[in-house]
């Protein structure tokens, strides 16, 4: 689009600049006592060809652009049309004013004005188009680049929300087994629990964004999948303010972060685990805080920053380019895990 | 015969006593949360078979065969398909992949019954097996009397061979762990341990001195006070380490 309008500018300022030198050229021939059907064919016939000429030069390089060494190759094309033109337009004014004695000597003697000009002129056109096609290359390698590595992160992005942990689904399919002998109603409400999860997965591809309330709906399915798994063991609390439920954040971001602290607490504690999860708007930016018990003297210093948070971290390093959106700390037996999402999200209105 | 079911998930627990169910032969004794319980339950009760469940709070599977002194036959039962397992395939009565069938589940209890004799011997190579793998995390589990001591690596200040045993020095004290010096030593390499002597492995970090000693050895200083012979071969490692 920008390359069609910019090429019906390039036309436009074309024929008013060609108009403009064809007046020059009738002024400058005006003091030598010629007349006016002489001037005026002489300026028509010469510039039209001068013009076709610049054409020619321009319509080339599309086909061709020079890379190296393209100043030689302006400058021997230039010399080389001009000379061309000067030959071919020298020719046809000869034959038109045949028996015209002023004329042919005004015209021989002009012969090597003529040549200069017409160099100028042409050498000037080459460069135009030279610098449009070089800038137009430029801009096409430009987006190309910005294309592919759209793609890229895409594509990154897209494995990063894939993650699915193959250990909750068997374990799940597990719990499902076990209710189907003793609770055949509770086992097809699992299972029902279970499609509905793993649909939101596979449908949020496309949407990047979404709502906090629907993230948390989605988030809820998983919950209450992983209590029948769980049974008494697994508590949770989750709390937020009204503001931050409309605010936006990438989605399937949450869960990870969620499952990432029920496992650290069920497998780092005995007993009771509760996982509280609150959700702010601080400074027009949605916080997310979410925390898991964990036993201080033997939890594994790693795991905090274990694959879960560590792919988290990813997702919002190649979302918003900064490292410190997520944090974690850990304080009194409990780990906690804060989120910033800034409220900048893309694709505003669709 | 008497069985013990050990998995922190109720259902997944619920499924294998509706699967006994079609075993009256098999008795199940009791029904654990967690490693702790099932070594509590382990040694209380001695039963001929045990299902364990591999992933659990605090210490996993492995982790509690190895604090048992005579282990019974094992079934695993896990959703864990990693590498561990196929190494421990060859030693386990069977493992479980969950889900599993009501036929999987016979079969495995046939597998048994065929193996019955020597099944004992069978779970003592799973633990030796075990031994002789490095370790899966950055801690050391030990009985400490009745109770389970979980030992993260950094606490480890050094190890010394005492026969059998290796003797855990920590900042809690001193353990004992049935292993070898080779285990440790190459289990504990990633976390900047060196054995710098036949008897003796050292967290590196807490060197605060070393001195030539004798002809050829020389002792190194913890920030603990704790001295510690180091022999010439390792008196190498420690330079290599050490970046001198």
């Amino acid at each position: 689009m920008n390359t069609v309008s910019s090429l019906k500018q390039l036309q436009v300022i074309n024929a008013i600049w060609w108009s403009i030198i064809s007046i020059i050229h009738a002024f400058a021939l005006s003091a030598f006592g010629l007349t006016v059907a002489e001037i005026f064919t002489d300026s028509l016939i010469c510039n039209i060809l001068l013009a076709a000429a610049c054409q020619l030069i321009f319509s080339n390089m599309r086909f061709y652009l020079p890379r190296q060494e393209k100043y030689y190759y302006v400058l021997v094309i230039s010399l080389a049309v001009s000379g061309v033109w000067l030959f071919v337009s020298n020719i046809i004014l000869k034959n038109i004013f045949k028996s015209d004695e002023h004329y042919l000597a005004v015209l021989g003697s002009s012969l090597s004005i003529r040549y200069g000009v017409s160099f100028l002129m042409v050498s000037c056109m080459s460069m135009i188009s030279l610098l449009w096609y070089t800038q137009q290359e430029q801009q096409e390698t430009t987006s190309r680049k910005a294309d592919a590595e759209r793609l890229a992160k895409e594509a990154e992005l897209f494995k990063l929300r894939q993650q699915l942990q193959p250990h909750f689904l068997f374990n799940s399919l597990n719990s499902i087994s076990a209710l189907t002998g003793t609770q055949p109603e509770k086992a097809r409400h699992m299972i029902q629990q279970l499609s509905d999860f793993l649909r939101g997965t596979l449908r949020r591809d496309e949407q990047q964004w979404s709502s906090l309330k629907e993230e948390l709906e989605y988030l809820q399915l998983y919950l209450d999948i992983e209590k029948v798994r769980f049974g008494y063991r697994l508590q949770t609390n989750i709390d937020c303010t009204d503001k931050a439920l409309q605010m936006k954040l990438p989605s399937l971001l949450l869960q990870p972060v969620v499952e990432n602290a029920i496992k650290f607490g069920l497998y780092d504690t005995v007993g009771e685990v509760l996982i509280t999860l609150n959700a702010t708007d601080k400074n027009e930016q949605l916080e997310i805080t979410v925390t898991n018990p964990f036993d201080e003297e033997t939890a594994q210093p790693l795991q905090g920053t274990g694959f879960g948070l560590a792919s988290i971290k990813r997702r919002l390093f190649l979302l918003f380019a900064r490292h410190d959106l997520l944090q974690t700390s850990a304080k009194d037996n409990k780990f906690i895990t804060t989120i910033v999402i800034p409220q900048l999200y893309e694709g505003d209105h669709n | 015969m008497k069985a013990i079911i050990i998995d922190d998930e109720p259902l997944a627990r619920s499924i294998v006593k509706e699967y006994l169910q079609h075993h009256p032969d098999i008795e199940l004794l009791q029904e654990c949360n967690d490693g702790f319980e099932g070594v509590k339950a382990i040694n209380q009760h001695q039963p001929d078979l045990i299902f364990l469940d591999i992933q659990m709070p605090k210490i996993n599977g492995f982790e509690m065969l190895e604090l048992i002194d005579n282990p019974p036959a094992v079934i695993f039962t896990t959703a864990f398909e990693a590498y561990a397992i196929k190494a421990f395939e060859t030693f386990a009565v069977d493992y479980l992949l969950k889900p599993f069938s009501q036929e999987r589940f016979d079969k495995a209890l046939q597998k048994l019954l065929l193996q019955q004799k020597n099944s004992g011997e069978k779970t003592k190579e799973i633990v030796e097996a075990a031994a002789q793998s490095p370790m899966q995390s950055n801690r050391v589990v030990v009985k400490d009397g009745g109770k389970i001591k979980i030992i993260p690596v950094p606490q480890i200040q050094y190890l010394e061979a005492a026969d059998d045993y290796v003797k855990i020095i920590t900042n809690d004290g001193a353990f004992l762990k049935k292993k070898t010096m080779q285990f440790f030593e190459d289990s504990l390499q990633p976390f900047h341990f060196a054995r710098v002597h036949r008897s003796y492995i050292i967290n590196t970090q807490l060197i605060t001195r070393i001195d030539a000693h004798e002809k050829d050895s020389h002792l190194v200083l913890l920030s603990t006070g704790m001295r510690i012979p180091v022999s010439k071969a390792g008196f190498a490692k420690l330079k290599e380490i050490l970046g001198l």
